[in-house]
């Protein structure tokens, strides 16, 4: 189909893949930072097109993984009381938390509804007057506009029963998470083209500065991808390190203006927890004062909230680059997409997930061999 | 996949994961299938069972019969293409045609929920006679019963059907042999997105239909043209690859497929795209898979190829003398894995 199938062509791939073997000089390792990235590179067998010296590294970029243990709990809390209808996008659901997932919290007959938009929400808050309509706002900077246009709405409109459970996090301080890590590996990125379409990609150039990485802001695309990898590639063995955008046919490099304007009016800048990470200063948003009537934590009394993560799990190693999915001892015997330990095992857009359902075998294959892919 | 364990009588409840039924436990991906597979199956384990295919077939004196059965519960009831009644009576057709059988009789249940406008009861039965008469099967028995407004949604029906095979091939996914062709009978994906639009009120340029349709009257083409049918599949929850996935493992052979073969439309795909799903997963209810040596491909598509329900049908890979799985080459070259879903396809954040 149109817009797809020219980013899907064989013959384009094959000469991006051409182009980067005869880039290549020595070893590369990239990181890929958003979960659909992911998704798509393992779904269209991408990095086996690459050559050895191209390691790619799956970033923090799936919201899904990084929305920390306590917010699930808080949201499985909030999620069971029967004056509650919880909505939420589809991918949460089974999330698990520290001894449940919200798909158990409906099973037990939690009224918890999959919305599309976040507007679906507030729109459901209206016809329920009796109840209270909570949505979980997660997301990165993609979301964030949607999300802030729904409290807004809620606002405007005074509906009084619509609130919303805010896990919100931001890219570029996990970008400078990663690069600030004593072991991290990674010498270039490809930054989340749906993020810069909001964001733009002005904040980037400082971090690409500071740290000495290209920076490459990267569409999703089988052809997005390869040419992301060739542009960071090429930067790297020449020796430049800066934001370029691969992504120009959504990215301009202010972004979306009255996107960002209404973001900022309903949402601060807050320090965030990350699943599998841990605290990251000025990482995440939140309410800002005008809006905090409508915070759930608050109107549910769950801000207190603590939990731990499962010792074995290494989701956070995963997260940061600095272990693959198939170095974790649990991964795909004891941790499995039906009994996940960890949310990267959850999401489609979890490293773990992806190389559960598109890896499984080569993994089998390879380890019979004595070797580790 | 799981190993099939066994339970003696004073076993616990054989299912660990999930201590009550979640809806993913009917969405026909992994989690469907392990109930099946730690529940069922050990708890009424007979070699009819066994076979693991869409319906079972055993002999009756002369005869060689086939029995299915299946429960409808679509929402909403009437979507564009079909509606609950029609979806009820073709899914059972199929499921006995996926069995080389020629369908005969029908039985129809229906649980009614107090409240349920007539009207609509009516437009409903009126569109399983139309499907009964297309199909050319009869129903001849049936049940009603009506539960408390609230503990119903409008309607279920169930429905089983008995088919009478009359030729001596062997078909189902035992008899799968490296070296088959896999042919798929047309575009994959419509009726999923069809229930989806209706039920989430996802607007498109134009209304994408359901492909619910009979199957039994190609099937009897394909038999009656003497071809040597290893096994055929239709492709209804879970979709094109958990149909694939489950013939790979009952036949221990490897399915090894080409993304560019498989057909989707282009209303289809774009919905796909918008909503992060991904049309190898997505129900259909006329769409079937075909396995049969390599040699009586061309045969099977021009026979295929001159049915209206088998209009867009194509080769789309092959079985091979590997054990593992489900691969898929990519659109650009690559191979993967094709696995099932845990339960339900969900849609992404972003």
């Amino acid at each position: 189909m149109k817009y797809i199938d020219e980013y899907r062509d064989a013959d384009a791939a094959e000469q991006f893949r051409e182009a980067i073997h005869k880039t290549v000089s020595r070893p590369w390792t990239l990181m890929e930072v958003c979960g659909g990235q992911t998704h798509a590179i393992v779904k269209f067998g991408i990095d086996e097109l690459l050559p050895k010296e191209v390691e790619l590294v799956h970033g923090p970029g799936c919201p899904v993984c990084v929305t920390p243990l306590e917010l699930i709990d808080k949201a499985i809390t909030i999620a069971s009381r029967p004056d509650v209808i919880f909505c939420s996008f589809g991918d949460m659901l089974r999330v698990p938390g520290s001894d449940r997932d919200l798909l158990m919290v409906k099973a037990n007959g939690g009224d918890i509804r999959i919305v599309y938009s976040p507007l679906d929400a507030v729109k459901i808050a209206r016809e329920n007057p009796d109840k209270e309509v909570v949505f979980f706002a997660v997301g990165f900077e993609t979301t964030a506009p949607a999300n802030a246009m729904a409290v807004h709405q809620a606002k405007q409109l005074g509906v009084k029963n619509f609130s919303v459970l805010v896990s919100h996090v931001l890219v570029p301080p996990a970008i400078e998470a990663v690069m600030s890590s004593p072991q991290c590996r990674v010498q270039g990125f490809l930054a989340a083209g749906h993020v810069c379409t909001v964001m733009g990609y002005t904040e980037y150039e400082p971090i690409a500065k500071k740290y000495k990485v290209p920076i490459v802001v990267t569409g999703f695309e089988p052809l997005d991808i390869l040419q992301g990898i060739f542009m960071c590639v090429k930067q790297l063995e020449e020796g430049r390190t800066e934001v370029e955008n691969q992504y120009a046919r959504s990215v301009r490099k202010e972004g979306n203006q009255p996107a960002q304007q209404l973001v900022r009016e309903v949402f601060r800048i807050v320090p965030r927890k990350w699943r599998g990470v841990g605290e990251i200063p000025e990482s995440g948003l939140g309410l800002t004062d005008e809006y905090a009537e409508f915070d759930a934590e608050k109107r549910f009394g769950v801000s207190a909230y603590t939990a731990e993560e499962p010792e074995e799990c290494i989701s956070g190693l995963v997260l940061q680059g600095i272990k693959k999915p198939n170095e974790c001892p649990a991964f795909g015997t004891r941790c499995t997409p039906e009994h996940p330990f960890g949310a990267t095992m959850v999401s489609n857009e979890g490293a773990c997930a992806a190389y559960h359902r598109y890896r499984r075998h080569l993994v089998r294959v390879e380890t019979a061999r004595g070797v580790t892919i | 996949m799981k190993a099939q364990m066994e339970y003696g009588p004073v076993c616990p409840i054989p299912i660990s994961e999930y201590p009550q039924v979640l809806m993913a436990h009917g969405g026909g991906g992994k989690l469907m299938h392990d109930l099946i597979e730690n529940m069922f199956v050990p708890a009424f384990h007979n070699p009819l069972l066994g076979e693991r295919h869409d319906g079972a077939v055993f002999n009756v004196g002369t005869a060689r019969l086939a029995f299915t059965t299946d429960s409808y519960v679509v929402k909403p009831i009437f979507f564009p293409g079909g509606d609950i009644g029609s979806l009820a009576v073709n899914g059972t057709v199929n499921d006995l045609a996926m069995c080389g059988a020629r369908p005969l009789y029908l039985s129809a249940g229906f649980i009614l929920e107090e409240g349920m406008e007539t009207e609509k009861l009516w437009q409903i039965v009126r569109s399983m006679q139309r499907a009964a008469e297309e199909a050319g099967v009869a129903l001849v028995t049936g049940d009603t019963k009506v539960v408390d407004r609230g503990k119903g949604d409008e309607i279920f029906i169930n429905t089983a059907g008995v088919g009478v095979i009359e030729h001596d091939l062997k078909i189902n996914p035992k008899q799968v042999r490296p070296g088959d062709a896999v042919i798929l009978s047309g575009d994959i994906g419509r009726h999923g997105i069809a229930i989806m639009a209706a039920r989430e009120g996802l607007e498109f340029e134009s209304a994408i239909e359901s492909d619910c349709a009979p199957l039994n009257s190609l099937v009897r083409n394909l038999i009656d043209a003497g071809l040597d049918i290893h096994c055929m599949r239709d492709l209804t929850r879970g979709g094109l690859a958990s149909a694939l996935v489950e013939i790979a493992e009952s036949s221990g052979h490897q399915i090894f497929i080409e993304e560019t073969k498989i057909s989707v439309r282009d209303d289809v795909q774009g919905a796909c795209e918008i909503l992060g799903f991904d049309p190898m997963y997505l129900a259909n209810e006329g769409r079937f898979v075909l396995f049969l040596p390599e040699a009586q491909t061309e045969r099977a598509l021009a026979v295929m190829n001159a049915h209206l329900h088998g209009a867009g049908a194509a080769r789309i890979g092959k079985v091979t003398d590997e054990s593992f799985g489900v691969i898929l080459k990519s659109r650009i070259g690559a191979n993967r894995i094709v696995d099932m879903f845990t339960g339900e396809q969900l849609p992404r954040i972003c």
